[in-house]
Formats: structure tokens, sequence, C-alpha cells
């Protein structure tokens, strides 16, 4: 019993650890702009077939793609920010809101065109097997994806707090007329922070690519479970997004361990509502 | 103050006069079909537009009432042979209560955070019923054959029927929404929608109001359900409670303008013939290329119509005065 425990309680980590990098990447641009990017989950497809098709057409393994992933995905989401999204900031919240329900339809229908609905997976990745600690088995590939997700979430960290760039970001974040004032050029802290956010999904997407089946749905529930994440770890805090991250996987794994693995999903939505019903501003708003 | 001129009201005559003979001009199921659809997405647009054109509570996830109201009259009526007409009405209580009890923890929420509180609500009723074997879980339920007769809400040999109850259904809900919006209620949400805290300070009921606001919406949206089941004759969770049913409320809503009464109407009106059309010529061959469409046209409504079409057409009027 012990053992199963622990060993639901490591599964829970991994999971949670991507589910922290791709909360992440939501959190930047909800945090910046103030805009609810409903296609998030898609990008992360994006970014799974991109480090699928570098396998399967260039034999690149997902390990080697990350930068072409993270390019890639920057380059789509600073762009898709450059002409619709910008194009909208102006105007109405639920245009707002709406807008990127039609960037995610687009996306995930485009995917189904060029690719079809078929589930693929990477069969032989360079990272493969399983690792037993004890009574423990820990998956190779998924341990590097959670481990590596911990790293360049550390790093995105980092970046905010240490370079002028990131300061930049995080000024326009706290007051965006403050921020204009002071002599920054917001609308191009808009398009970085959405590219960076974009790419930092993309590189959770490689890292899922490991070990996940790649299909063109596929984005609509991570998609969904990171909107309950950045909301419970409190709106645009990085630090509140890894915590729920992690904090969701628990749920999610321990809920479906231990109630009902077909419900697992649904406590990860009850705990959300529950919590913003005690603490509206999420675990780390103010 | 007068509240409809009399140009407003000869118009509105003479269109419902046109809608009332449209069954006897046209031939043709599908084009019945269109209606019926234009009329339903008018009526759950018209529903959303209480709650989140007026009180500004953007919900997506309506799909929950709806299906709920679907749910409950055809559990009822497969189950203990109960009416379909009191079960609509069983259906419309049942998703108020879902109303209230979901309302309690959003009551305080706003903006991003309301809109995925009500995904999360959806989601887990979705989820539930995919898994409740009492209704069937994701099998779904068939409901049997009845004679056709009003009573039965069922009929087999036209669509007319259903054409002008769903009319009918469309007609009373605006009938609600104009009473909500022109009520001290609708100004009361109006003040809500624009400040939370102002209209606190002055002291509005704020959770009062808002609960309000959200079960009328959810009794009317869970009456369409009902309808819809007893038109499609089968039900399963993947049909009635998926998101893109809630996002397509909004889309209608927006389309035409959230917060006018007659805004989901005219939206309904615009994009049920595109969505439909494109998935019967485009859809059939499962190649995702009518959802593309779809996809972009919600982004050019976002980008290029996001204050409503309505707005647009009363614009017009004015001028012309």
């Amino acid at each position: 019993m012990a053992d199963q425990l622990l060993q639901q309680v490591v599964n829970s980590l991994l999971i949670g650890s991507v589910y922290a990098l791709v909360a992440i990447g939501l959190t930047l641009i909800w945090g910046v702009m103030n805009v609810l990017n409903f296609a998030h989950g898609d990008f992360l497809m994006i970014g799974m077939f991109i480090s699928f098709w570098c396998y399967t057409l260039l034999k690149m393994d997902p390990l080697f793609s990350i930068p072409v992933c993270a390019a890639a995905l920057f380059l789509l989401g600073a762009g898709i920010y450059r002409f619709i999204i910008s194009k909208v900031m102006k105007g109405p919240g639920l245009a707002q809101l709406v807008v990127t329900f039609g960037v995610s339809i687009f996306l995930a229908n485009l995917a189904v065109m060029l690719w079809t609905p078929d589930f693929r997976l990477i069969e032989k990745p360079l990272l493969s097997g399983t690792w037993s600690l004890g009574s423990v088995q820990l998956s190779i590939p998924k341990f590097v994806a959670s481990v590596g997700s911990v790293v360049v979430s550390a790093a995105v960290l980092l970046f905010l707090k240490k370079t002028r760039t990131g300061k930049a970001i995080l000024a326009v974040e706290m007051n965006r007329d403050a921020a204009q004032l002071m002599g920054i050029n917001t609308e191009k802290i808009n398009s970085l922070s959405f590219g960076l956010g974009s790419a930092l999904v993309g590189i959770a997407g490689a890292f899922l690519s490991m070990y996940y089946y790649i299909y063109p749905q596929v984005g609509g529930l991570f998609g969904l479970i990171s909107f309950c994440i950045v909301a419970l770890g409190g709106f645009g805090s990085i630090e509140g997004a890894f915590i729920a991250g992690i904090l969701i996987g628990l749920v999610q794994t321990l809920g479906g361990y231990f109630f009902d693995p077909a419900y697992k999903y649904a406590l990860v939505f009850l705990v959300y509502l529950i919590t913003v019903w005690i603490r509206p501003q999420g675990l780390m708003g103010s | 103050m007068k509240t409809f001129t009399k140009r407003q009201i000869s118009i509105s005559g003479a269109v419902l006069v046109l809608l009332a003979l449209y069954p006897l001009a046209v031939s043709g199921s599908f084009a019945m079909h269109l209606m019926i659809m234009v009329f339903l997405f008018a009526t759950l647009g018209v529903a959303w537009n209480i709650m989140g054109g007026y009180a500004g509570m953007f919900s997506f996830g309506q799909a929950a009432f709806f299906g709920i109201g679907a749910y409950t009259s055809s559990f009822l009526f497969t189950a203990y042979h109960v009416n379909p007409w009191i079960g609509l009405l069983a259906g419309g209580v049942a998703a108020a209560a879902a109303a209230a009890l979901i309302g309690i923890p959003c009551s305080n929420l706003r903006g991003h955070y309301f809109a995925i509180a009500s995904i999360a609500f959806a989601e887990i009723v979705r989820i539930h019923f995919n898994n409740w074997k009492l209704i069937g879980a994701a099998e779904g339920l068939t409901i049997p054959m009845q004679d056709e007769s009003l009573r039965n809400f069922m009929f087999h040999s036209s669509k007319a029927p259903y054409y002008y109850i769903m009319l009918a259904f469309l007609l009373l809900s605006l009938g609600v929404c104009a009473w909500v919006a022109t009520s001290r209620m609708g100004f009361y949400l109006r003040a809500i929608k624009e400040s939370h805290d102002v209209a606190k300070v002055l002291g509005v009921d704020v959770v009062r109001y808002r609960m309000a606001a959200i079960m009328i919406s959810a009794f009317l949206t869970a009456m369409v359900g009902t309808f819809y089941a007893q038109y499609i004759l089968y039900l399963d969770p993947e049909s009635v409670l998926i998101l893109p049913i809630s996002v397509q409320i909004v889309l209608v809503s927006m389309l035409g303008g959230a917060g006018s009464v007659m805004g989901p109407v005219i939206g309904a009106a615009i994009l049920l013939p595109i969505s439909e059309f494109t998935r019967v010529k485009l859809g059939f061959k499962g190649s995702g290329l009518d959802m593309i469409i779809y996809g972009t046209l919600i982004m050019l409504i976002s980008v290029y119509q996001p204050q409503g079409v309505w707005g647009i057409l009363q614009k017009i009027g004015r001028k012309k005065k």
C-alpha cells in the first residue's frame, strides 16, 4: 500500500511538472496581456507534431528537436499575436475571449486536414525503459521530461528576474501605462511574451512527444487543465503556476487512484472550483 | 417612456407574419431544419445574453444546462413515462438548481475566472454523465417512438410543428429577456457589469441578482435542451454536453450584439446558415475543412465585428429617420 502510494506520488510529480511548464507559458501571456489563450493546448499539439515529423522525416530524436519546437512555436505565437490578437486588444473583452477559440478550432482542424485524426506515437525514442528504484518504477522518458520542465521553468524565472528584457516584461505585467511612460515598447513586449509563452508550450510538446500519443485533438484537455492551473496559481504568477501544476498533478493521479480513474479530470475541475470559491484570486494572487 | 416605436412594431409584425408563412412556402426538410436550428440557437443566445450580455458573466458552459434539460425530460420519459412537457419544466427546474449550485462558488468571480469556472463546471457534468449508468452513460438515451401529437411532443410526418414550437420558445425567451432588460433587475445587472464594486457600494445585492440571472438563463437553456431531445430523439453526452455547443452560443450572441434583446437572433440568422451549409457541403469527408472555415469565421467576427451586427443595423435605422 505504502509502495503503491509512493508510486502514485512519483507519477503525480512526473506529469505535474510538465503541466507546470505548459501553464507557465499560458500565465505569461495572461499576465502581460490579460488575454486568455484558448489555443494554448493546440500550440502544444503543434509542438508535438513538429517533434513527430522531425523524428519521422529527419530521423531526429525528440530530445534534439526541442530547440526546433521552441523556435517554431515562438514564431507561431508572435505571428498570431501580431496578425490576430493585437487587433482585438482594444475591442470588447468578449471578443478577446472568443478570438482564441477561433484560433484553436482552426489549428486543431488544420492538423486533421494535413495529418488525419489518427493517433501517432514516436516508436523508438532515444530515451526509453524504466529505472527501478526500490519498489518504485521510474519511466526514463517521463523522468527526463519532468526534470527538463523544471529546468526550463527555472530558466524562465531567472530570465524574467535577472535580464533587462525580462524585467521589462514584468514591468508591463505590473503596470502597462507606467511601463510605457518609462520608455518600454509595450507592443514589442506583447509580441515577445506571446512568442515566449508559446515557445515554452512548444518545449513541453517536444517533451511529451517522447511518451504521449500525438493526435490533432490532444491539446483540448491539456489546454483546459492549464487554465485551471493558471487560475489556481493566481493571475500571472509564475511561481503560483508551478505550484498549482504540481498540485493538479497530485489531484489527478491520486484522485484517479483512490476514487475512480474515469473521474480524475472531473476532480481537477472540482478542486479548481472549490479553490476559487475560497480564494477567488488564486493561491499566489494578490 | 415608450419602449417600442411604431416603426419597430410594424417591422416586427411583418417579420412574424413572414416567419409564420415560411413552412407553407418552402418544401424540403433541409430548409425547415435550417430555420429550426436558427431559432434554437437564437433562443440559446437570448438565454445566454441575460447573464452574459446584461450581467457580464461570460459563460462558456451553457452546454451543461442544455444537456441537463435534454437529459431530465428524456430520462423521466424513458424510465417513468412522464410526459415530455412536464419533463421540460422538470428539466428547467433541475438546470436552475444546478445553476444555483454553481452560482454560489462563482458569485464573486469576474472576467476570465468566471469563464474558466463555467467551462470547469460543464466539463464535470459531461464527465459525470459519461459515467452515470442510470442515464445510459456514454451510450446515451434513445427516446422511444410515440404517436405524433402536440401532447406527446413528437411529430413524424412534417417538421412544421417543431418549427412552430421552436418559434414560440424563441418568442417566449425574447419576452423574458425584454422583461429583464427593462425591469429594475436589468438596470441592476448592467450596473454590476459596469462595476461590481460600485454596484455593491450603492447597495445592490450583487450576489442575488447575479444568481437570478444565471438561474433564468439556465431554465430557458434547459427548455431548449428538451426541445432538442424531442426533435433528434437521441442524445448522448458527446452530442449535447460539449464545449463547441457552449462556444457557438457565445458566438451567436457576440456576432449579433451582446447586451441587446434582438442581437442573438440576428447572430443566429447569420451564423447558423453558414455553419450548417459548410457542414453539409464540406463536412462529410471528415477533412476538417468545414471547421477550418468556422474557426476562420470566428477570428474574422472577433476582429471586424466585435460589437455585433445589431449595433450597425440600429445606426442605419437612426440615420433613415
